[in-house]
Order: C-alpha cells, then sequence, then structure tokens
C-alpha cells in the first residue's frame, strides 16, 4: 500500500489516473444513491460539507498545531451570513430594510459565498486576537468558550432588536440559484434528470474539491510551511524571522473561512438555520473527523470527514431495523449507539493509531543505510 | 578610522528579580571575525545571547548591528536584521524533512502570501523553486544533502547540529550566532564542526560561538570574551585571555592561604 503510494507520488501520470477515477466515482455516486432512497443523496451531500468543514479546521490544528474547540462557530456565521440576507427575516422586522428593499432580500449565493467567508475570517481574527500567547489545554478552552459565545448569542439576539429570532431560528431562506438555474427544484441535464439534492450535491463537491486544491497548495507553500513551523517549535520559528503573530492570526482566518463557506451553503441546503445546528457537539465532530483521519495529512482528513458524516446514516438504517427484527423493538437508540460508537472509535485509535487511520507518511523509519548512523 | 564593527553591543543590562544577570555587558564583534563567548555555568552567557537575538528584553544596552541600530525587541525582527542563531538544546522542526527545516528558514527573505500560493503564481512557483535550490545547496554545504528528505528528529546529534547550522544560514545573516554547537559531541565530530565553522567564516559570515570547550574556542576565535556573574571579565585574543589570573579564578576558583 505504502509502496503503491510512493509509486505514484513519483509518476504523476498515475495520480492523474487517479483523480480521474474519484472524479468519476463522485460523478456517478449520487446517481446510484439516488435509487437508494433520497436520504443517501442529502447524506452525500453533507459529507462534502464536511470535508470541507474538516479541511478549515485542519489549517488551525492540523497545519498550525492550534486546537481550536469552537471551530463551528464559523459555520454559524456563514450560515446566519446567508440566512439574514436571503429570508424575509430582516424585511419583516425591521420596516427601514423593507422599505429599502421593497421586493425583499434576496442576495445571491455567489455575493453571499465570498462575503459569509469574509465574515468568518473576521471572527477567525476576532478569535485568534486574543488567543495569541495561548497554547495546548488553555487554547481549547477558549476556543471553546468562543463557540458557546456565538450559539448563545445567537439563542438570545431576538431582543430588543430582533436579528436572529432567537431559539425558533430563520426560515423560509432563499435556496441555491445560479442564474436560470433553481437548485430547489430538479433540473434536466444531457437526458438525465437530476433531483433537487442531486444538484445541491454536485454543488457541494465542486466547492469541497476546490477547497482540497486551496489546502493542497497552501501546505506545501511558505505559509504552509511557517504553519508547520509554528506547530513544531514556536520558537525556533521565531528565530527564523517568522512573524509568529501574523502568521497564526492568519491560519485562524483561512481555517474560518472554510467555515464561512460551508455555512453559507449549509443555510441555503436546509433553507432554515437555528443556533441548535452549532451546538459545541458539532465541532466536537469535526475535530473527530479530522483526529481520526490524521491531522495535517489533508487525504487522511478528508477520510475522516466522509466516514464520521456517512457513518451515522448507515448506523440509522441499520441497527434500527435490525433491532426491531430481532427483538421486536429498538433496545438502544441510533443517537446513543453513534456516541458510543464515537467515543469507542477514538479511544481504540488514540490507542493503536494515534496519527489517525491515515496519517501522513513518514519519512526516515525506512531510511538508507549509512555507516556512520544507527537507527534512530 | 576603522570601518563600523559587524556587532557593537553596550552596557546591556538584565535583572531577573533579584538576581543581576547581565551587568554592564559591552561587546564589539568585528567582520569576518569568530568570536568567542566563554564563562563558567551559570555567568550569563545565555541570557546575553538570548538578549541580543530578542528572546529576552534587556533592562537596558544599545545594539548596533553593521553600522545601523537594532532593536532586540522581538525574535523575528532580529532575524529580519541579520542575525541567525541555533539553540543549545537542538531546536529543530522535528516531524518535517531536513531540506523543509531549511527551507523554512528561508522564509524571512521571502515573501509569497497566501493569495500568490493558492493561485500559485508566476511568482510564487518561482520563489518556490528558488527556496528549494537553496536549500538544497546549504544541506550540500553541511555536509547532509543524503538526508534531506529524512524527517529532522530522525538524524543522528552531529546531523541535528548541522541541520541547525544549516538553517540559520538560510537566513542570510551576518551574524551567525551559535549556542553551544560543540555540546555533546565527540572528538571526530568537533573537528569536524570546526572546520565547518572556519569554512562558514572563510565565506564571509561572522560567528558569535558561545562554547564550554575551551580548546574548541582558544584554537577557533581571534577574540574571546570572558563572562562570569553577569560581567565582562576579560576580553581579548584567546592566548591573552587564558593567561589573565581573573579568568582563571573564575574558572577554578581562588588559591586560600593557609
Amino acid at each position: 500500500m505504502n509502496a503503491a503510494l510512493a509509486n505514484l507520488r513519483r509518476h504523476p501520470r498515475y495520480g492523474l489516473g487517479a483523480a480521474l477515477v474519484v472524479a468519476i466515482v463522485l460523478l456517478v455516486l449520487p446517481l446510484a444513491a439516488g435509487a437508494l432512497g433520497a436520504a443517501w443523496v442529502r447524506t452525500l451531500a453533507f459529507s462534502a460539507l464536511y470535508v470541507m468543514l474538516a479541511l478549515g479546521l485542519n489549517i488551525v490544528v492540523g497545519f498550525a498545531g492550534l486546537l481550536d474547540l469552537g471551530y463551528i462557530a464559523f459555520y454559524a456565521v456563514g450560515a446566519y451570513t446567508f440566512a439574514l440576507l436571503a429570508s424575509p427575516h430582516l424585511t419583516d422586522n425591521f420596516p427601514a430594510i423593507a422599505h429599502a428593499f421593497p421586493g425583499g432580500l434576496h442576495a445571491p449565493i455567489w455575493a453571499v459565498i465570498p462575503l459569509g467567508a469574509a465574515v468568518a475570517a473576521g471572527f477567525g481574527v476576532l478569535l485568534g486576537a486574543p488567543v495569541l500567547k495561548l497554547r495546548g489545554d488553555y487554547l481549547a478552552i477558549v476556543t471553546l468558550g468562543f463557540g458557546e459565545i456565538i450559539r448563545i448569542f445567537l439563542n438570545n439576539l431576538n431582543q430588543p432588536l430582533n436579528l436572529t429570532n432567537g431559539p425558533q431560528g430563520i426560515t423560509l431562506i432563499d435556496p441555491v440559484r445560479i442564474g436560470e438555474l433553481r437548485f430547489d427544484h430538479a433540473a434536466g441535464f444531457l437526458g438525465l434528470r437530476l433531483s433537487s439534492l442531486q444538484l445541491y450535491y454536485y454543488l457541494f463537491v465542486a466547492l469541497a474539491a476546490l477547497s482540497v486544491l486551496v489546502c493542497v497548495r497552501l501546505q506545501k507553500s511558505r505559509l504552509g510551511r511557517a504553519w508547520m513551523a509554528i506547530r513544531e517549535d514556536e520558537i525556533a520559528a521565531k528565530a527564523m524571522g517568522i512573524n509568529v503573530r501574523n502568521v497564526k492570526l492568519l491560519a485562524f482566518a483561512l481555517g474560518a473561512t472554510f467555515g464561512g463557506v460551508a455555512g453559507t451553503l449549509f443555510a441555503a441546503f436546509q433553507g432554515f438555520v437555528s443556533p441548535e445546528s452549532f451546538s459545541l457537539m458539532e465541532s466536537i465532530i469535526v475535530l473527530s473527523m479530522i483526529v481520526l483521519g490524521g491531522l495535517g495529512h489533508i487525504p487522511g482528513v478528508i477520510f475522516g470527514a466522509i466516514l464520521l458524516s456517512v457513518f451515522p446514516e448507515v448506523l440509522r438504517h441499520t441497527v434500527g431495523p435490525l433491532q426491531e427484527q430481532l427483538f421486536g423493538h429498538v433496545l438502544i437508540d441510533t443517537e446513543v449507539l453513534r456516541m458510543l460508537l464515537y467515543g469507542a472509535a477514538l479511544v481504540v485509535i488514540m490507542l493503536y493509531r494515534p496519527k489517525g487511520l491515515w496519517p501522513a507518511p513518514q519519512h526516515g523509519i525506512a531510511a538508507p543505510p549509512s555507516p556512520n548512523r544507527e537507527e534512530a | 578610522m576603522p570601518a563600523d564593527p559587524l556587532l557593537l553591543v553596550g552596557d546591556v543590562g538584565k535583572r531577573f528579580g533579584g538576581l543581576q544577570a547581565l551587568s554592564a555587558v559591552g561587546m564589539r564583534i568585528e567582520h569576518g571575525q569568530i568570536y568567542g563567548l566563554i564563562g563558567p555555568n551559570g555567568a550569563g552567557k545565555t541570557t546575553f545571547f538570548n538578549v541580543i537575538t530578542g528572546l529576552i528584553k534587556p533592562d537596558s544596552g544599545s545594539f548596533m548591528l553593521d553600522g545601523q541600530p537594532y532593536e532586540p525587541s522581538s525574535v523575528h525582527k532580529v532575524a529580519a536584521a541579520g542575525i541567525a542563531r541555533t539553540f543549545q538544546n537542538i531546536r529543530l522542526f522535528s516531524d518535517m524533512t531536513a531540506l523543509e527545516n531549511v527551507m523554512v528558514g528561508r522564509h524571512v527573505r521571502t515573501h509569497c502570501g497566501a493569495l500568490a500560493a493558492v493561485l500559485r503564481t508566476r511568482a510564487a512557483r518561482l520563489e518556490e523553486t528558488q527556496i528549494r535550490a537553496r536549500a538544497g545547496e546549504l544541506l550540500e554545504y553541511v555536509g547532509i544533502a543524503r538526508y534531506g528528505h529524512l524527517q529532522a528528529r530522525t538524524l543522528s546529534y552531529g546531523d541535528q547540529r548541522r541541520l541547525e547550522i544549516a538553517r540559520a544560514l538560510a537566513t542570510d545573516p551576518k551574524l551567525l550566532a551559535l549556542d553551544e554547537p560543540a555540546a555533546g559531541m565527540n572528538a571526530t565530530e568537533k573537528v569536524e564542526l570546526r572546520r565547518l565553522l572556519e569554512r562558514i567564516r572563510d565565506d564571509g559570515v561572522t560567528i558569535l560561538l558561545i562554547e564550554h570547550d575551551v580548546k574548541l574556542v582558544m584554537g577557533l576565535c581571534q577574540r574571546v570574551s570572558v563572562l562570569d556573574e553577569g560581567r565582562v571579565i576579560k576580553e581579548g585574543a584567546p592566548a591573552q585571555v587564558q593567561r589573565d589570573p581573573a579568568v582563571i579564578e573564575a574558572y577554578l576558583g581562588r588559591a586560600h592561604e593557609t
């Protein structure tokens, strides 16, 4: 397996072939899943969103080594940005805005995606600036608090000004529209009829693929090396002339950007957002994805995100009916079972594969023999 | 009138609580020298070193590098000004490869930002190629090019020291400051280190060397400062310093009359 991978690296043509295979699988997958039921297409679309989230968090945690337990806040920021700009909520509650937009607020998605990314990046810097000197557990606690603050704000900002509609959330959010194509209706393409879910799936996969490209390029850049240097040894990184403050802030901001974009898409996809979707548990799940997959290793992170987003659905569709058949009724709720298995999986991973299921390749273990050097 | 010295530091003071770690320490390093800083344990060598490289904020002092005043207010600015350092306990980026370690050293002399990296502009690709090429040259220069693809932590101790020097050289320093580079090295490695440092000096980089190994310092340095209890007790050519009674006393203690 490792030899095959090394081979891949040496021969870009194989890499191109592999990418082609992946692309075909990704294209055909929703058609196959559509035959099994719409719920599966939905799961796949969510997988793509989670891939984006995991890649973004991986910049902060995996590359720069800054443990962030409040990452979902940026997802929330992106989601609410689109929710506010493309739903009747603001026009209903603020006569001035209704007056300014007599046709209602319908910001197009292509404009909100960069905006959501920028707003989330701003929040990233807002979080990053005060925690620059913190590391490890302390950083984790502050970021956890930050995530909760955002959620609580969203929950309570329905008075005195009704900005977020509180726990009821914002409804009637516009779907994605690109030109004449509305993503909330089925559409025909080259003789194929694609459902709304399938359209969203393709959009999300395209953006996830773009995210992968961005991450790969960042990782192999001067900036990516600076992040990794900070992760490995902050003092030595400084001594190499790296402006640790700026580079860390950039990690927070760029990581948040991915969350913001994913959040924008999420809001359009669901047509509804509420603070409930952005709980601490969500942050932890995204973090589990990257830890389980392989911290700092992009293929591992993608793998972890897909695994942990598809797995609960598989569980839902198999364990419930299975228990019904065996015992006549459901003994253990799938939700409970899911948490149990998550916990067990993480413990097992930490014990047996502490670097994740698909970690970055290690160089040096199979070092070429040298006369004046023992195996390190 | 001689040209400006490379490093001119004056009147450096630093107090840690009740301990006066450095008092009125001065140093003048000429271009192209290997300058030694020695002294018994706890004399303040590393503190002084950390002050001039920006890691510790001094209470007082004036700092000139190559005729330009520089403020050792933050470490990355000192590196940009032209002082590169190594650490007493090796501090490599241990999970990165040897080549990547040296590539990080090029950070301060390169400019490409996030956007250029994502768009992979012509300038970004060109710069990346140059970074890689220069890093490769430096690995070759210190003699560990064959380990470029290995993770830094898998290198042998002596090679890790070399890698740290290569990484420091990657910042194009005017002054290379080495904190006990020979610590833990065996005799062969020390000979090799000495050859390397002489070569670096001959190629035009001035070196400040903190070292316990008096023999190495005496053989290698043109000038030496001796620090004891936070003060410079002697400054001069190695042969002079070695004979100085105050230096001998600092190292061996005073002979008591009975």
